[in-house]
């Protein structure tokens, strides 16, 4: 008889791994850089007389760095979320704005320069922020995806929680929904602020 | 309106499985005749309605009604009508709706082709298949609704997902899910068997057509899907150890493992728990794979829409379905009775080492499948597994199957001679042995594996043919299911010989070319001619031109491209093949690079007999009609009598 219920044992261990399987992503990578110092860059701004951004600047304080583009259309489904976010001064959110310009964008058979292409991604990213509300306190360009390589960008939207030593301590890949916001970021903020 | 229909005869049909589930079993504890009777026209009324139901659908892609909102996901206006007909199955609702008609479709015919079986079997087993339909049906009534309207319609549908949208994908899903059904009427008889108690070779014999068919429809549509990634995926792959892959690899497995177990049960009485088990084990594997493949616990290139609620559903299924089953199974089948002794050297011990070996392989392979998932339960990190640990597992594993075949078919039931076994099969391994060396020795980039895979192909040809030639010296009829075997097993050698030549000799340039370029492997040249822009359907391509010339000798004209579909912003690839015996050319174009002169990205294989793949398949196909065609499987009376 005891053998017999070998075949039934294996499966219930089966069932219990595909349940728990069930509840992860198999998406969700931890990002290496968890726990590391958040890379260094200085980008341009979106006021063009503004000095350039450097990560530095937000030293001493949580932020939060807000991976975006116009094209991407899974951040206007988080946009809304992060401008009533933003209102509530919780923490400073930076823009990144990765790779704006495409090749669509373009006229056949152009190839402008870095600075015309800024300015592409100035008046593109500038109409769609007063369009949708902007939620940054400042936002730069990553017009040729350097920064997001460093960051391990795997797909836009995604969010960095950087504290106040530009340690990174939570990594969002896609779309930020209110229960990260509230069960996930929060609580490590109030953290790292009482720290 | 005409939609609303077939979702109320979808819930009918549910309401119909429940009956047929429950009442004739309830028929056979009562032994009540007229609540068992009820089983086959419940059967067939539950085949009319879900077939309504599905042909409300393919009648709404038909007359492109986009106010249905998994018509609007799949379908598009310019979609040619053979298209229209299999975005139905394009999506998840409606191939899980495909699957319950088939599953509904293969009951009837279990009612239809079941006259000489004793009622309470028959009533047993299309209760069972009742009752996982009913559990189907309420996943997509729940779930997973391809009824749902969409209100205001959109003026045109997404279209179906362009890489679907060929010949040899239309008729893969559901080839794939006629086998993965199928095997649902093995367990069901297994089941039955176990419920009645009686698990004598009666139900062994009755399975064993059904369990053959399936695997026929399995390894056709395992064998389309490689083909349909050979050619539309433009690497020149056709195996890659994908999730959704391995979940039809496991069953097929199985099944194969399940045919030889029956043999033994229906000729011997042996193995009746494990030919019980595995006929459990081959239909809850395409549950599984059903789960792995609908719930998006794994990534897999086959990228599904996916839902977790789904996942769970199909889970608790699954968990009932395999649960109760298993749970019958330490039950009963302790009371199984021992068949006739079993010599250490004799046809059933050989079966037996291959049935065991298949389904080591079958774990190997789930483990393989399954193991990011453990690993990432276990809160050990995030991992994939790929081909590198497949291929050394799965290889190992298969060359004692294939070394099986064939002793295994010359030994004798019961008892077998040693002397006389080494006797006959000393011509087989002499020739395996010295078609191996050759090719190891004596060709370009001969290594011992290819040496290894040469000698198993021939060792299996010779062996049937030493077993054809001694069949031949006896008297008496020789009975098709004997030739259906054979064929098989030759398409199993010829799959062998092109997985060895393919692996061991492909080989492939990626190169970039202007118009006039050339690049040569293996005695062709092919030149880039032109590139020109033409217009499908519902894309834009870009088109190549490509002379193949041999030894100098213009011989074809390659034409790979580069289509845009209109309604998706991911171009597709669209490889040309020169087919031949012995060996493919295969040209794919990639994208242009920019530059002084426009170049294009150009990839050009050459597969010796990489058509082998296939055509051992078709083999395989052929030999499993042959078998079932056998007059013996249509006299139940005379054998249950006897």
């Amino acid at each position: 008889m005891k053998k017999f219920l070998i075949p039934l044992a294996l499966f219930f261990v089966l069932v219990v791994f595909l349940a728990i399987g069930l509840k992860r992503d198999p998406k969700e990578i931890p990002s290496p850089l968890m726990g590391r110092v958040a890379p260094a860059f200085t980008l341009p701004t979106l006021d063009p007389n503004a000095p350039a951004f450097d990560p530095q600047q937000m030293r001493g304080q949580v932020w939060m760095l807000n991976v975006w583009a116009t094209w991407c259309v899974a951040c206007r489904q988080e946009h809304p979320l992060l401008v009533a976010f933003s209102k509530a001064n919780q923490l400073p959110i930076v823009g990144l704005n990765y790779k704006e310009v495409q090749a669509q964008d373009l006229q056949q058979g152009t190839q402008p320069d870095t600075a015309q292409t800024l300015a592409i991604a100035r008046q593109k990213s500038a109409a769609w922020l007063q369009r949708f509300g902007n939620p940054y306190a400042v936002s730069v360009f990553d017009l040729d995806g350097r920064v997001g390589i460093n960051y391990g960008v795997y797909g836009v939207p995604e969010t960095y929680l950087i504290d106040q030593a530009g340690v990174i301590r939570y990594k969002q890949i896609g779309v930020l929904t209110p229960e990260v916001l509230t069960e996930k970021i929060l609580p490590l903020v109030k953290a790292l602020n009482a720290s | 309106m005409i939609i609303e229909i077939g979702h109320f005869a979808l819930i009918l049909a549910a309401c119909v499985a429940l009956i047929q589930g429950t009442l004739p079993l309830m028929g056979t504890w009562r032994q009540d005749g007229q609540w068992q009777a009820l089983a086959k026209p419940t059967a067939l009324l539950q085949f009319a309605l879900i077939a309504l139901a599905y042909g409300t659908l393919t009648h709404a892609a038909l007359i492109d009604d986009f106010s249905v909102k998994y018509i609007a996901g799949q379908s598009n206006t310019l979609l040619p009508v053979p298209y229209k007909v299999a975005s139905v199955w394009g999506g998840h609702e409606g191939s899980l709706l495909l699957w319950v008609l088939m599953l509904s479709g293969w009951t009837v015919a279990v009612a239809v082709f079941s006259q000489r079986l004793p009622l309470p079997m028959v009533a047993r087993v299309i209760a069972v298949l009742g009752l996982i339909s009913a559990g189907f049906l309420l996943f997509i009534l729940i779930t997973s609704s391809p009824f749902e309207r969409l209100i205001p319609a959109p003026a045109d549908g997404r279209d179906l997902n362009p890489l679907l949208q060929d010949p040899g994908l239309v008729i893969h899903p559901p080839m794939l899910y006629m086998g993965y059904v199928g095997f649902s009427v093995a367990f069901a008889f297994a089941v039955a068997a176990l419920l009645s108690g009686r698990m004598d070779a009666a139900w062994a014999r009755w399975s064993r057509p059904w369990t053959v068919v399936a695997w026929m429809f399995m390894t056709t549509g395992i064998a389309l899907g490689s083909w349909w990634a050979y050619y539309e995926l433009g690497w020149g792959g056709w195996w890659f150890w994908d999730p959704v892959e391995n979940a039809s690899l496991m069953p097929w497995l199985f099944g194969t493992a399940l045919i030889h177990a029956l043999m033994v049960t229906d000729k011997r009485g042996g193995f009746k728990a494990w030919s019980i088990l595995l006929a459990i084990g081959a239909f809850s594997l395409c549950l599984l794979g059903t789960f792995l493949v609908r719930s998006g616990v794994l990534t897999s290139v086959h990228a599904f829409a996916n839902d977790p609620e789904r996942g769970i559903f199909i889970l608790i299924l699954l968990a009932l379905v395999v649960g109760i089953s298993l749970t019958l199974f330490a039950w009963r089948a302790p009371k199984a009775t021992l068949g006739g002794e079993i010599g250490l050297v004799s046809r059933e011990s050989m079966l037996l080492a291959n049935s065991v070996l298949l389904v080591v392989a079958t774990a190997a392979v789930l483990l393989g499948t399954i193991y990011p998932l453990i690993i990432d339960a276990l809160n050990l990190g995030k991992l994939s597994v790929g081909a590198p640990y497949f291929n050394a597992v799965f290889v190992p594993l298969m060359v004692p199957v294939i070394f099986l075949m064939v002793p295994g078919g010359i030994a004798h039931w019961r008892e077998a001679k040693l002397q006389s076994l080494a006797r006959d099969m000393r011509l087989p391994a002499t020739a395996a042995i010295v078609a191996g060396a050759a090719v190891w020795l004596f060709t370009d980039r001969g290594t011992a594996l290819t040496g290894m895979g040469i000698g198993l192909a021939v060792w299996v040809v010779v062996g049937l043919l030493v077993q054809i030639a001694d069949r031949l010296k006896k008297p008496g009829r020789i009975a098709p299911s004997f030739w259906g075997m054979h064929l098989a097993h030759l398409g199993i050698a010829v799959v062998v010989v092109g997985i060895t030549f393919v692996k061991g000799y492909e080989e492939e340039r990626d190169v970039r070319m202007a118009i006039g370029d050339n690049v040569t492997i293996a005695n062709y040249d092919f030149t880039l001619r032109e590139v020109t822009v033409v217009d499908g359907p519902n894309y834009k391509a870009l088109q190549a031109a490509v002379q193949v010339f041999k030894n100098g000798q213009p011989i074809e004209v390659l034409r790979p491209e580069k289509r845009k579909y209109f309604s998706s912003s991911m171009p597709m690839t669209e490889a040309a093949i020169d087919y031949g015996w012995f060996r493919d050319l295969y040209v794919a174009m990639g994208d242009p690079i920019p530059g002084d002169k426009q170049q294009w990205a150009i990839r050009v294989y050459y597969k010796p007999f990489v058509s082998w793949l296939w055509g051992g398949a078709v083999l395989m196909v052929l030999g499993g009609l042959l078998s079932v065609s056998d007059r013996r499987y249509r006299n139940t009376k005379k054998t249950l009598a006897a």
